[in-house]
Parts: C-alpha cells; structure tokens; sequence
C-alpha cells in the first residue's frame, strides 16, 4: 500500500531533484528540448556574476535576520500568550492570520503598504516628524529599505508559525518543573533561560528549521515585491533562477544557481534526522 | 508570587496587555489597510502621503463598492477561483489516494524500515518549489502541459503527498492496533478492517487532511506562475498580483479586496484546524 507515494515521490521528486543536478551541466534554454553538456561552465560563469554573489548574500541575509527576529519576537509572544486573558482565542486567530493568507496576496498587500506615492508608513512618519519636509522613503527604489520591507514581510509571514510551535513547546513543560525551579530560588529569568529554554530545545530546533526552509527558499515575496531591483540588488536565489532559467530562458544557468539552495537543505536535513534520533533516544 | 506588591501585579497586566495588542497590530495591520482600501473612493484613496492633513486610517468620504464591482463584473477574479477550486479538488483527491493508504502503512509497519521510510518521505516536503520549477518545466513541456492547468494536477501532489502522509500516519499511530485486529478476528479482511472501521475513526484526520491540502493549493505561487501563461488559466494566487495589475496600472481597491475576499476563509479554516498542523510538525519533539 506505500507503493503508490513511494513511487510518485520517486518518480516526480527525486528524478526532477536529480534532473536539476544535471541540467545546471548542460546548456539546456527553455526553446528547445536539445542540449548538450558543458561540464561546470555554468556555474563558473554564475560565480562569476556579481548579481549572483549579492543575491547569495541577501539569501543569507534575509534568512538570518528574519529568523533571528522571529526566535526573540517569537518567544515575547509565545509567553504571552501562555497566560489566560478575555479574549486569547480571537488574538491567537488574528495573531495567526499572516500564516494562512496566501504569500502572493499578502505581499500585494505590502506592496500598497510600501507604495512610493501612498506608503501609509510614511505618512505616519512625516505626522510624527521623523521626515522632514521634501524628506522621503522610496521604499523598493532604495536597495536598503527594500531589504528591510523584504525581511519585514518574512518576520510578519513566520512569526505565527514559529510562535504557535513554541507555544506548543511551552505548554509541554510540566508545572511541576517551574515549580521547582521556583523553590530552588531561580528568578524569572534564570528560569527561562536555564530551564525552559535548554528543555525545549528540540521543539526550537524544529521551529528554526522549517523557518530557515520556508524563508531561505522562498521567492514570491521578492518576486512580487521588488522583483529583484532596485539595479539587481534585493535578489535571492531563488527568484534569480527564476529570472534566468524562466524569465531568460536559459535553463542550464537557472538551474546552476537553484542548485546553490542545496547544500543549506542538506545540513537542516541532516540536523532534522539527527533531532528525530535524540528525540527518540531521550 | 505571592509576595509581589499589587502596583507591581498590575503594571505586569498592563505590560502583558500591551505585548499582545502590539502583536495583534502588527499581524493585522495589512489586513486591516485591505478592508480600508477595498471600500475607499478613489478620491479618497489617492491623496498622497506628503498630504498629513488626510487621515489614510479612516474613511474620509462615504465607503463604495465600486472596487467590488469592478473585481466581480470586469475581472476573471471568479475565474480564477473556479480554477483554483478545481485544481485543488483533483489534488486533494489524489493526495488522499496516495497518502491515506501510505500513512496507514507507515503507522503500521513497526521496525527500522518504517522509520526511515517515513523521515524520508517527510525530508522530500523540504525539497523546494524554486528548486524543482526547472526539471519540472521541462517534464510539462516535454509533455505538452504548458500552460495547462493539468500540470499544477500533476505536480502539486509533490507537496501535499508527503505533508499529508506524515500527518496521516501520526494520526494512525493514535488509533489502536487492536481495532482492526479484532475486526479482523470477526472474519473481515485487511482493506475491509480499513475501509469499515479504521477510516470512520480517521475522519478528523482525514478532514485535516483535505482542508490542508486545499489551503497549500491555493497558497501555491511558484509552480502556477511559470506553468501557466494565459489569465484565463490563472489560479488566484497568481491571477491576482500578475494579471489584475493592467500595464503600470494598480487598481489598488479591487486588489486589495482580491486579497481580502481570498485570504479570510482560509485564515479561519486553519485556524479550526491549527492544533493538528502544529501536531504535525512537532512530531516527535514533544512528548
């Protein structure tokens, strides 16, 4: 009865996973289905690209900011959300609701946030004073403001994630632990960061990972939002490989530089399975 | 605890209450300027941000469903969604196909082998779109799917197969052993056991299942962006932000209502469904 899933997750997973390998050797374009191999031309002339170093660059970037953001912010709200209060279950809904909506509408949402001519965000700034007159924020036309739009949306987009999954980790630390930890004399904060923290370890393992994933390999938001500009300089990986192998047609080179979102998903998976066996074990 | 002083309780209050309405703004902040953009008046809604004597919060002028009529009457908005309904039916069909019977096993199948097998299936949801989008595009042409919305029906299983399969077997794995077993000591076979008693009891499972699967067919961008080309193909995710915007042109009221009209019903599902998902991805980090 497993054969079916094993065999389509073989057949449309695994092959095209393999395929990607050995289309990044080829000079396979989008016109026709004849290539032929060219070893690692590809890749060399992809590391040769200064829009591709920036774009591994922002990769990271965005990746750890975002998460670094969404760990602290994550955990403030997780704890909050642990004490009962009138109203927690319309919170945790509204809290939740940037994880639910589809990515590509809410960046469009953002987008109109963010416009150069009606930002609400600068409206507010120029009523509480910080712009002056004639002062503005273009913010996609600035290569740093649109990386900070950029990460903004990411925290938005994971928080909720992250944070119903600590919450998850925070209820499941027995009462009787606090406790003791209380008795022992243990402060506030000696008590989150020496016993919860270190207890819910695996669970901020698992938070971490799928938001490193999500965000690390996600292009609709820079897609949408800025499309890589302004001047190639908010790119990532991934919406290059989009530009290159679809948007330029050029299929050998597109799938060179998505090969370079590999090695990341490899060490997560590695520290998933390595998780999955302590957990166990423990 | 007990020892703190009443001040000192209440500015705990006050702090606590803070955190949560500042979170709850900043979550709900784009959704909130969505429902104010759908109904403003144009005149309403262009003013421009050096203008700090007009309150962009707030409804200056009467609200207007122009923007709704424009997305209604003169959009393939309804299209889109017609689309988007049918692709995620026919996924949601096969997902259950393949996941319900893979999910089953993998519960059942005790050893090293079953382990593995199910880390590895779940491994494969860690796979991403932006890297499988160019042996895929291939494989659609090769097929002659371009541009047909039979290509998101072949591909977007490669997503929710193997969430759903991880999911499934959790769910399994709660059920008793002893429930088929002794359906079976009554004379059933094995796929009768299933299909008679295990699956009635896997109802919630499988609900979560099929609205899981649905809201990741919606949410998908990637694959539907480079798969389909004609706007009368389009899924919404990728009908709305591509082919609503005319030109240089945002029509930012039925934009934002697109958005809004899209996203609640799936925000409110999940949230029905949250503690599973969550059960879902914590497997075997919580005890």
């Amino acid at each position: 009865m497993l054969t079916p899933a094993v065999l389509y997750i073989t057949l449309l997973v695994a092959l095209p996973f393999l395929l990607a390998l050995f289309l990044s050797l080829t000079n396979s374009s989008a016109g026709s289905l004849q290539f032929s191999y060219v070893g690692f031309r590809n890749f060399q002339s992809v590391l040769a690209n200064p829009v591709f170093q920036r774009s591994l660059r922002n990769t990271f970037i965005f990746t750890f900011v975002s998460q670094l953001a969404v760990m602290v912010l994550g955990n403030i709200l997780a704890r909050a959300l642990m004490k009962s209060f009138r109203g927690k279950s319309i919170a945790r809904f509204l809290i939740l609701m940037p994880w639910a909506a589809p990515i590509s509408l809410a960046t469009l949402g953002w987008l109109w946030i963010f416009d150069s001519t009606f930002s609400v965000i600068n409206w507010v700034l120029k009523v509480v004073g910080w712009l002056g007159p004639g002062s503005w924020y273009y913010w996609l036309g600035d290569a740093t403001l649109g990386m900070a739009a950029i990460i903004t949306i990411h925290v938005w987009r994971m928080l909720p994630f992250s944070t119903v999954i600590l919450l998850a980790g925070l209820t499941a630390i027995p009462n009787e632990v606090r406790e003791a930890a209380a008795i022992d004399g243990a402060g506030t904060l000696a008590r989150i960061f020496r016993v919860e923290i270190p207890m819910m370890r695996p669970i901020l393992t698992v938070a971490v990972l799928f938001g490193v994933v999500f965000t690390f390999t996600d292009m609709s938001v820079v897609y949408l939002l800025t499309r890589g500009g302004p001047f190639n300089s908010t790119h990532v990986l991934a919406s290059l490989a989009f530009q290159e192998g679809v948007l330029g047609g050029d299929v050998g080179r597109g799938a060179a530089v998505a090969i370079f979102l590999v090695p990341l998903l490899v060490v997560l998976a590695v520290v998933m399975l390595r998780s999955a066996r302590t957990a166990e074990v423990g | 605890m007990a020892s703190r002083s009443p001040a000192r309780r209440a500015l705990a209050v006050v702090v606590h209450r803070a955190t949560i309405l500042f979170f709850i703004a900043f979550a709900v902040f784009p959704f909130y300027w969505m429902v104010v953009t759908s109904f403003k008046q144009n005149a309403d809604l262009y003013v421009g941000a050096t203008n700090t004597a007009h309150n962009p919060f707030i409804f200056n002028l009467p609200p207007t469903l122009d923007h709704l009529k424009l997305l209604f009457g003169q959009t393939l908005y309804l299209t889109w969604l017609r689309n988007t309904l049918f692709v995620g039916l026919v996924v949601v069909a096969i997902t259950l196909l393949l996941a319900v019977p893979a999910g089953y096993s993998l519960a059942r199948l005790t050893g090293r082998w079953g382990e593995r097998l199910s880390i590895g299936i779940f491994l494969t949801y860690l796979v991403p779109s932006t890297l499988l989008f160019i042996p895929f595009s291939r494989l659609v042409s090769l097929l002659g799917l371009q541009n047909s919305l039979w290509a998101l029906v072949l591909i977007y299983p490669t997503f929710t197969v193997p969430f759903c399969t991880w999911l499934l077997m959790g769910f399994f794995k709660s059920l008793p052993k002893e429930v088929e077993e002794s359906a079976m000591v009554d004379g059933c076979s094995r796929v009768g056991a299933i299909w008679r008693i295990v699956l009635p009891l896997a109802v919630p499972g499988l609900l979560t299942v099929v609205i899981f699967a649905l809201t990741l067919v919606i949410q998908e961008f990637v694959y539907s962006l480079t798969f389909i080309s004609s706007v009368e193909r389009m899924t919404v995710s990728v009908g709305v932000p591509v082919a609503l915007v005319r030109g240089d042109v945002y029509y930012w009221g039925s934009l934002m209502a697109a958005c809004l009209i899209t996203s609640l019903p799936i925000s409110i599902l999940y949230n029905f469904f949250l503690d599973r998902f969550i059960a879902g991805f914590t497997v075997g980090a919580i005890k």
